[in-house]
């Protein structure tokens, strides 16, 4: 019997254990605690911040978002809220991407701007946040630009990339490196009351259709504004597509495109 | 040729939600596009049928179409 198995059934004789045991056991087998909870995942054994998850997601899909990687580009409305929801599901590799700082103007919708906030780094507030979170996710903050050819260097590796953009020209360039790297892209965008999502596979062009009308950097939200349950909402459709991505499992929003409209509550879901 | 179309979010404000009109055969979606003033810059999606189309798609009797404001924040 290895040290492992010794400490796990000592702290773990349930099949679950607790976070103070999950630490201890890191410090004891000298890992990090990404690789503890690897190796506990791997095991069977179920930290219990994932308990509430157990009967939705089996055990081996949690151990299977652990060990996915996810590139979130963007970590302003739709960012702030994808990193919180994706690091307490507990996709155990977090890439983010941000160049921008904090602004009072963010207060309005932006899960990570706080008043203390104002001013910092959007993707090192964004890695504070996972990091208090769930310790255990392994976080790559870039403090900068997502640019084409750098880009597609770091995303290698990854599973799924999350567009949590604000531009248009930039989501028409991620898009196009998805494509060249065969990578799934699930697309997200908001503008006032409304707000939009598609998923895209290698092999589609669901971006190109959605925007080719549009040459200009920004959609409708120039003039309204962005309004706190938009980017909510949105982010939270586009996680639940990142985990069906990563499990393989039920329907996806491929060349489809979800648009609702809060204020007329309207949904409409349409082919394209 | 009796054309229906519907506008979506903001693409409303001064126009209408949906509204039945009579068009010349062969009319594409520029014309109808053109014909409700709305600015390139307010232009997103345009869907004939239930399916994407593009600005040049010629129109036939009966057909249905939806067009919505571009959305691009994050």
């Amino acid at each position: 019997m290895d040290k492992m198995d010794v400490l796990l059934r000592q702290k773990a004789p349930s099949g679950l254990i607790g976070w103070k045991e999950e630490e201890e056991m890191a410090l004891a087998l000298g890992l990090s605690l990404h690789e503890t909870e690897g190796r506990l995942l791997a095991q069977g054994v179920l930290p219990r911040r994932y308990q509430r998850n157990a009967k939705s997601i089996t055990r081996e899909e949690q151990c299977r978002l652990f060990q996915s990687r996810v590139a979130v580009i963007g970590c302003g409305g739709l960012g702030g809220y994808l990193l919180e929801e994706l690091a307490r599901l507990g996709i155990g590799s977090i890439s983010a991407w941000d160049y921008d700082n904090f602004a009072e103007h963010n207060l309005n919708r932006q899960l990570l701007a706080e008043i203390d906030s104002i001013g910092q780094s959007k993707v090192e507030t964004a890695a504070k946040r996972v990091q208090a979170i769930n310790p255990a996710v392994k976080f790559q903050a870039f403090n900068r630009p997502f640019a084409a050819g750098e880009g597609e260097d770091l995303l290698a590796g990854h599973q799924v990339v999350v567009d949590a953009l604000d531009s248009i020209p930039v989501r028409k360039m991620l898009a196009a490196v998805c494509q060249r790297m065969s990578l799934p892209l699930v697309h997200g965008a908001i503008a006032g009351w409304c707000g939009q999502l598609c998923t895209q596979f290698p092999g589609e062009d669901s971006l190109e259709i959605i925007y080719r009308n549009s040459s200009q950097e920004q959609g409708a939200e120039s003039k309204q504004g962005v309004l706190a349950f938009a980017p909510a909402v949105v982010a939270s459709l586009q996680a639940a597509e990142v985990v069906k991505i990563l499990l393989g499992r039920g329907e996806l929003l491929r060349k489809r495109l979800l648009f609702f409209n809060l204020l007329d509550m309207e949904f409409e879901v349409l082919d394209l | 040729m009796k054309i229906v179309v519907k506008l979506f979010a903001t693409l409303r404000q001064g126009r209408f939600k949906v509204q039945s009109g009579i068009y010349p055969e062969a009319a594409k979606v520029q014309d109808i596009v053109e014909g409700l003033a709305i600015s390139p810059t307010d232009l997103g999606i345009i869907f004939v049928n239930g399916k994407s189309a593009d600005l040049n798609r010629v129109l036939h009797e009966g057909d249905t179409i939806s067009i919505f404001p571009p959305v691009g924040g994050g």
